[in-house]
């Protein structure tokens, strides 16, 4: 999180915070993982009062920032939700909640109050199960036929879209992307649950089967959506990554803690220098965490250059380390970071599934091979050889 | 716009028109940025050596003419009086430009960082404009036969005579001394207390009858790391830094500076160049190897790239956080430590991005040719500055407040500590 943040900032990231240990507590968290949804309607719509939901939206259709960047604001509201390992469908209500926004001008307002408020949940169908090359690729198609556009294909994992009221799909068509808002209810539309590594995230895969809805379903434009999924991907990834922060350093505090109270040969694991060295890497991958996904939430709120290049910077670096970091608070806990009644494991669920969503380490290694790759090799001044 | 300079405050240019001008200078100027002539650890004669380092004080000397100097060094000490934005600023003008790198560390920072901070108005007046003109390169004079990490363990003596201060002793791991000007030099001036409490720092010229130098061959070959030996070095009381027995508080500092060298105002440096014994990048080597194609190369590209990002971003965070006293100088030690760690796996990456040519090679390997030996020398980049090691005891004792390693030399009469082993005398 942002060393110096502005009081309204703080402000509100405490009131965030302060709701999340009232309403969410460790026991609550435990206690979701047998409920259908994960969270319940209430609270996510608590949570929109408090502004979870509207801060990638535009002022002229209800939204709006505290600082003027609402993605630097909304990745306080994730941080929060990693330090407290908080139930609710914050990265595909905003993503989806951003896109309607930002391309359907008014024609999707309706369903972006809907979601403002928190009285619906969106879905952003947007992975596909294998065979694919790699991150980003598309095989669902979304043919247009006369006034209509049919959808065919699979989506999974999709987050929250057993509860969602709304399917924002990415897919092909012909060359290009194309998105389109599906109501779940449409016919064709159907959803399978998954299992998943976290107690309160839920997941499915989503099957269309010539699910047809007019064309002014589509968000953006037919087979030009291309930059938009590059956007909202940006915006998912720097969620996700403000999010997993919160959880590191939770799990760290949680374990210096341990040290400094855990003895072991009559004195506290703290004063062993083989375990102090390794809380000191902790620390510095910690501090890093926090230092790229703050620069990747700035450059992706401004739309910089090296935007793309920062957040998957910050998803290769925080997935990695993340779950390196959380893994070595588990083994310096001992036997009792494995069990269910402590509470590392929910930060260590969360690092793991957001290590993985929207392209794991590799992937985005790979995304910034490419990206180095354009740029052409180090810097070189223009003219020179 | 104004800005506090020193004690002053000035009228101050703005940051984008001093770009410009900058840029426009640095085009019409300089030549492109060459690995081969930048400081570095590699093996070239003592001839090539010798014209890199006069040329790069007539480079020196060109920016100095050209008001790009010591940009944020007093104006009443021939710097420019600008802001830590101005430097950056020119930094991202300089990308892919020549630089003068043998005047920055460790002569801008630590040892003119130190000298702006604890130095006598009339040792700042006389080696800072020399500095910024190309006439001093400067050397640390810390580490010993006897010891590196353990600084304060010191054994080079200073005894007080009359006006003047006799030096005797041995420094030793210094890059460049033999072709450097002055030393800031830590010495022990009481013996009867513990060790922090009877430190002195001095400066010292590097060519003179008292001090001999020998150049210690690398295990790469290169022959630019010095031991210097010191016998009845005269240094008069006038070229004492701080105050008698006090130079534990000059260290303090002046490890801090020696922490945060990657981010310090002082020095100057194209951005995007490599750090330290950087080399070619990733990229380059894949290319040269024929292996850009390749998913598993194209992987450890993006992780060495991620790295890079990763820890420039790091060390911007932990100095806003310093700056504005979030963070105490302390923190230094984790962007220190993590720069360490993460060079040395980028140097790892490149020898296997390198492939059979890591072993050996021809001229023909272009970039690729670099990384067998760059692997030898990987962890120049976790004990130059100060191990790792030190970093991660700084960062869990200091920074967590975890309980401190046991000593057997704290409280006691330094003439008492037991002392240990050296290859070196
Ligand atoms: C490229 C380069 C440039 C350098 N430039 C300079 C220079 O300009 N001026 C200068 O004075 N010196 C310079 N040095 C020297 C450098 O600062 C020292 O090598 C370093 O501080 C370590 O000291 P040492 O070599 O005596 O090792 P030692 O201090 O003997 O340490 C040996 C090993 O023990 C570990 N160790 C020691 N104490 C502890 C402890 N308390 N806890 C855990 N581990 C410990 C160390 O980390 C190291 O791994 C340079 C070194 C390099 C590689």
């Amino acid at each position: 999180m942002l060393v110096e943040l502005s009081s309204d900032q703080e402000f509100f990231r405490e009131t965030t915070a302060r709701f999340l240990r009232e309403q969410v507590p460790a026991e609550q968290v435990r206690r979701l993982r047998d409920s259908p949804a994960g969270h319940d309607l209430e609270y996510w719509r608590r949570g929109a009062e408090l502004g979870w939901t509207s801060l990638l939206v535009n002022e002229e259709v209800g939204g709006g920032s505290i600082s003027g960047q609402g993605l630097v604001d909304l990745s306080l509201v994730a941080y929060e939700f990693g330090r407290h390992a908080a139930p609710g469908p914050l990265v595909p209500t905003n993503v989806v909640a951003a896109a309607l926004s930002g391309t359907g001008g008014q024609a999707h307002a309706e369903v972006v109050g809907e979601l403002l408020s928190g009285e619906a949940i969106a879905a952003w169908c947007y992975a596909e199960p294998p065979p694919y090359g790699r991150l980003g690729d598309i095989a669902l198609e979304i043919a247009v036929e006369g006034a209509d556009v049919v959808v065919n294909g699979i989506k999974r994992p999709v987050e929250a879209a057993g509860q969602a009221r709304y399917l924002l799909v990415t897919g092909r068509t012909g060359g290009g992307l194309t998105q389109v808002l599906v109501p779940v209810d449409t016919p064709g539309v159907s959803t399978t649950p998954l299992r998943t590594v976290d107690l309160t995230r839920r997941f499915d895969a989503v099957a269309f089967d010539h699910v047809r809805l007019p064309t002014a379903a589509v968000v953006g434009e037919v087979g030009a959506a291309a930059e938009q999924v590059e956007r909202q991907l940006q915006l998912a990834l720097t969620i996700l990554c403000a999010e997993a922060v919160g959880a590191m350093q939770t799990a760290f505090d949680s374990a210096v803690g341990w040290a400094f109270d855990r003895h072991s040969f009559g004195r506290p694991l703290a004063s062993y220098q083989a375990l102090k060295h390794r809380f000191a890497d902790m620390k510095t991958w910690l501090e890093a965490g926090h230092a790229i996904a703050d620069s990747a939430a700035a450059a992706v709120a401004a739309d910089l250059p090296d935007a793309a290049e920062l957040v998957s910077v910050a998803k290769a670096f925080i997935g990695d380390y993340g779950g390196e970091l959380l893994q070595e608070c588990v083994q310096l806990h001992g036997g009792i970071g494995l069990t269910f009644e402590h509470d590392l494991h929910l930060f260590l669920r969360r690092v793991a599934l957001n290590r993985v969503l929207y392209g794991t380490p590799g992937e985005h290694r790979q995304r910034i091979a490419d990206i180095v790759e354009r740029r052409g090799a180090g810097a070189r001044p223009e003219g020179a050889a | 716009m104004n800005g506090v300079v020193g004690d002053e405050i000035e009228d101050v240019e703005d940051v984008e028109s001093f770009r410009l001008r900058a840029r426009a200078w640095i085009r019409a100027s300089l030549k492109p940025y060459s690995a081969e002539r930048a400081m570095g650890l590699g093996s070239v004669s003592a001839e090539e050596e010798l014209a890199a380092v006069a040329y790069e004080r007539q480079l020196q000397r060109a920016f100095f003419d050209a008001g790009f100097a010591g940009i944020c060094i007093p104006r009443k000490y021939s710097g420019q009086g600008l802001t830590p934005a101005h430097q950056r600023a020119f930094n991202e003008e300089l990308a892919g430009y020549e630089c003068p790198t043998r005047f920055q560390i460790p002569t801008m920072a630590p040892c003119a960082a130190v000298l702006l901070e604890f130095g006598t108005e009339e040792q700042k007046t006389r080696h800072l404009p020399a500095i910024l003109k190309g006439e001093e390169i400067w050397m640390q004079f810390l580490s010993e036969p006897s010891g590196g990490s353990d600084l304060a363990g010191a054994l080079t003596s200073a005894v007080r005579q009359g006006d003047d201060w006799v030096l005797n002793g041995s420094k030793i791991w210094t890059t460049g001394a033999w072709w450097s000007d002055w030393a800031l030099c830590l010495a022990r001036t009481n013996w009867d207390v513990p060790k922090h409490r009877g430190l002195t720092v001095f400066i010292l010229p590097i060519r003179q009858p008292g001090i001999e130098i020998s150049q210690i061959e690398m295990l790469n070959g290169g022959k630019d790391f010095c031991q210097e030996y010191l016998t009845d070095v005269v240094v008069p009381d006038a070229d004492r830094v701080g105050d008698v027995d006090n130079g534990w508080t000059v260290c303090v500092r002046w490890m801090f500076h020696e922490r945060t060298i990657f981010t310090s105002s002082y020095v100057t440096h194209p951005v995007g160049a490599p750090r330290g014994n950087g080399g070619a990048a990733p990229i380059d080597i894949a290319r040269a190897a024929d292996r850009l194609a390749d998913p598993c190369a194209r992987d450890l590209i993006g992780e060495a790239r991620m790295l890079e990002v990763v820890s420039n971003e790091l060390s911007r965070r932990i100095s806003a956080g310093m700056t504005s006293r979030r963070m105490s100088d302390q923190a230094a030690a984790v962007s220190r430590l993590f720069g360490g760690t993460a060079r040395a796996r980028t140097t790892t990456i490149k020898s296997e991005l390198a492939g059979p040519a890591a072993a050996a090679w021809s001229d023909d390997d272009g970039a690729a040719s670099q990384a067998g030996v760059g692997f030898l020398m990987r962890q120049t980049s976790c004990i130059g500055g100060g191990t790792t090691e030190m970093a991660r005891n700084v960062v869990s004792e200091r920074v967590l407040g975890m309980p401190r390693e046991p000593a057997l030399d704290r409280d006691v009469p330094f003439r008492d500590v037991p002392r240990g082993g050296s290859r070196r005398a």
